[in-house]
């Protein structure tokens, strides 16, 4: 997603982890978690990429891994323990990658501590929860937290924040026409705050309610959290 | 009174469309839903172990779970000593036909039912009226959905799909009064009707919400009074229960009560809670000659053997699921094509109806989670759904294209070099693809979305050109 489809947001994150002192690497043999297979039923084919996952990233040298995505980051931490029983060489692997892996706000605040990125950015700002992110990581005060802290920010909350946008991965296609309904009703609810822009922690469900908000001719528009903490202060 | 609206036999693309842009529909579900909801939420606030109670129940389920044989056992000895006669049922044709054979035996002409959708399971008010009994529905919302010939589309609301203009319509079509839309007016119109119906029958056929294992009672919970009439006034009753029903005790009873009234309608406790031991005994005034309780299976023990699936035995069939599904507001209940709708309807469908026939259910959830988090019994819904979905895959219960699709997106993403040229070549052909909107023209997506145009690098290429490398 981020690779081929939003590269910018992947950079971005990147530019708040150095800027913040973090020494980044980053593994050019990495490709998919699996998660699109493994939503979809096809356990084998994603056992094929959460083996391949984890043999790139356990013992890699590195302390933490960083996803710009709670969903990605849902599928390594929750659903690779499901999936792995299948494979029990795999499961010490899975047990330390795991431990390591961590969403990109949740690290940045729940690991590092660190609310205040130095970052500035211009408008109104009305943020989505990703439903992987709520509901199996928990994560719902650490991009708000790290918002606030943005100068010329200005944070409001939509009414609808924790309904799900209808992307759903292949959901997104498979019912394209109750997916993008449950879209109409998201925008509904961000038309409503009058922000100019919608943020995330995860570009699929950015895509999702951008494209609804472009098809509808609304004004605002989707930056994923990345974007935002990415444009520095100084 | 037969329904002769075919139940879809599955999650109907072509159906759904047609509901998807049906505003009026979309918004009475809607109303319908955000109303329990809200209700649910002010009576939730009551408790602040709320959490600890969900747990609690679902302690309970599994503890019952774990000994069903031992609460089934001790259940149908209490309620046989109380003078209920048990029957065991272990599939839907075998239950509906113990039903009607103890109906027609009555030789009574009319049976009135008392709201329930483990007799939906079964088919059974079809059934007895091919045995020429004429059946009534007496929950008000069971009335207005057996007049419109349709089947219920929610398991605690029937007619939630219909506005009351839309009522009205049909009560004028079909009773022959004068178009009123005033839910008062109507209600009290429809009590009249029933009020006859009750005092001709000759059997009353009832759900059960909770089996009692310790004294063989049986809790019907309800709003309008017509269950505890369908069980009082008739001679015989029929309660028809699956056998996940079961709790321990009235400490345990209490609980569920508790958690039932509040995630199904917001209310602390229904209007009524009737709690029946045995038939009508010695001088008592009221209360039916003979009670039969049949014990429904019909899959559950096949669910029971399944160590992750027999958690959605836990389900008392509150519908604060459905509410909160933010897919069942968009179709509603009838868009699902089965008995049991909404998110753990498609959990349950496959085992009652089989897997092949109910494939698409397990597909018809974007997997948010706000099934699972509203749970008050804290089944993992959404969970549940991918492990449907994963045995639907197995058992190759998918279309040719889609298993091609996904071992060429295997190929790719397990093969780096083949990854990254795959993505260079979208780069390259991707403005000849690109539509009035600026963006890629994907199939099925943007018909109804933008997809964005794809960027000039892949991250990876970023990533190298600012670490100086190529």
């Amino acid at each position: 997603m981020t690779d081929q489809l939003f590269p910018e947001s992947g950079m971005n994150m990147i530019r708040v982890l150095e800027r913040i002192g973090v020494e980044v690497q980053y593994d050019p043999r990495q490709t998919c978690c699996g998660q699109p297979a493994f939503n979809t039923g096809y356990h084998e084919e994603s056992l094929v990429l959460a083996e391949r996952f984890l043999d790139i990233f356990d013992g890699d040298g590195s302390d933490r891994i960083v996803a710009p995505s709670g969903s990605c980051t849902t599928m390594v931490k929750v659903f690779y323990g499901d999936l792995l029983t299948l494979s029990p060489p795999y499961r010490e692997k899975a047990e330390r990658v795991r431990a390591r892996i961590h969403e990109f706000t949740s690290f940045l605040v729940d690991v590092l501590e660190h609310e205040d990125v130095g970052a500035a950015f211009e408008g109104r700002v009305t943020l989505h929860d990703s439903c992987h992110a709520l509901r199996e990581l928990h994560i719902k005060e650490q991009p708000r937290r790290l918002l606030r802290h943005v100068r010329g920010l200005e944070l409001v909350e939509m009414q609808a924040a924790e309904v799900c946008c209808g992307f759903g991965g292949t959901f997104a296609v498979k019912y394209a026409d109750v997916s993008a309904s449950m879209a109409e009703e998201k925008i509904e609810s961000i038309e409503e705050t009058g922000a100019d822009f919608v943020t995330g922690v995860d570009s699929s469900c950015l895509m999702q309610i951008d494209g609804m908000l472009r098809r509808r001719g609304s004004a605002a528009r989707c930056v994923h959290i990345a974007d935002i903490l990415g444009g520095s202060a100084a | 009174m037969t329904r002769k609206t075919p139940i879809q036999p599955e999650f109907l693309d072509a159906l759904l469309r047609e509901r998807i842009h049906d505003e009026s529909l979309r918004g009475n579900i809607r109303r319908a839903t955000q109303t329990s909801l809200n209700k649910r939420r002010a009576v939730v606030s009551d408790y602040e172990d709320w959490e600890t109670l969900r747990q609690l129940a679902h302690d309970v389920k599994s503890h019952v779970m774990d000994h069903l044989p031992v609460y089934m056992a001790r259940f149908a000895q209490r309620a046989r000593e109380a003078g209920a006669v048990v029957h065991y049922a272990s599939t839907a044709e075998e239950a509906s036909r113990i039903v009607c054979d103890l109906a027609e035996e009555t030789g009574e002409p009319l049976v009135v039912k008392s709201k329930s959708m483990t007799t939906e399971e079964i088919e059974l008010t079809p059934a007895l009226e091919r045995r020429g009994l004429r059946t009534v529905e007496t929950d008000l919302g069971e009335y207005i959905v057996q007049l419109a010939k349709e089947p219920p589309s929610h398991i605690t609301a029937p007619a939630l799909h219909k506005s009351r203009g839309e009522i009205g319509a049909l009560f004028a079509e079909k009773l022959g009064i004068p178009y009123t839309d005033d839910p008062q007016e109507l209600t009290d119109i429809a009590r009249k009707i029933l009020r006859e119906d009750f005092l001709e029958a000759g059997v009353g056929i009832s759900g059960v919400n909770f089996a009692v294992a310790e004294t063989g009672t049986i809790c019907v919970v309800e709003n309008e009074g017509n269950a505890r009439l369908s069980m009082s006034l008739p001679k015989r009753h029929i309660a028809v229960m699956g056998m996940e029903k079961l709790l321990p005790d009235y400490s345990s009873l209490a609980l569920f009560l508790n958690l039932l009234g509040r995630s199904a309608t917001g209310q602390r406790l229904t209007c009524y809670t009737s709690l029946i031991t045995g038939p009508r005994r010695g001088k008592e005034c009221d209360g039916p000659d003979d009670l039969h309780i049949v014990i429904l299976d019909n899959g559950r023990s096949r669910m029971l053997q399944d160590d992750r699936l027999r958690e959605a035995l836990y389900c008392i069939r509150c519908g604060a699921c459905m509410n909160v599904c933010p897919v069942y507001q968009k179709v509603g209940g009838h868009g699902y094509g089965s008995v049991y709708s909404g998110p753990i309807g498609s959990v349950i469908t496959p085992v009652f109806r089989g897997e092949e026939r109910s494939k698409k259910l397990p597909y018809a959830s974007s997997l948010c989670g706000a099934c699972a988090e509203i749970c008050p019994v804290k089944i993992d819904i959404h969970h549940h759904l991918l492990d449907w979905r994963r045995r639907i895959v197995s058992h190759g219960h998918v279309p040719l294209r889609e298993r091609i699709a996904m071992r060429l997106f295997l190929l790719l993403a397990r093969h780096t070099t083949l990854f990254d040229f795959a993505g260079r070549l979208g780069r390259v052909f991707s403005p000849l693809l690109r539509g009035k909107d600026g963006g890629l023209q994907v199939p099925v997506w943007s018909r109804t979305r933008r997809f964005p145009a794809l960027p000039q690098q892949s991250f990876k290429q970023m990533w190298r050109e600012k670490n100086g490398r190529s």
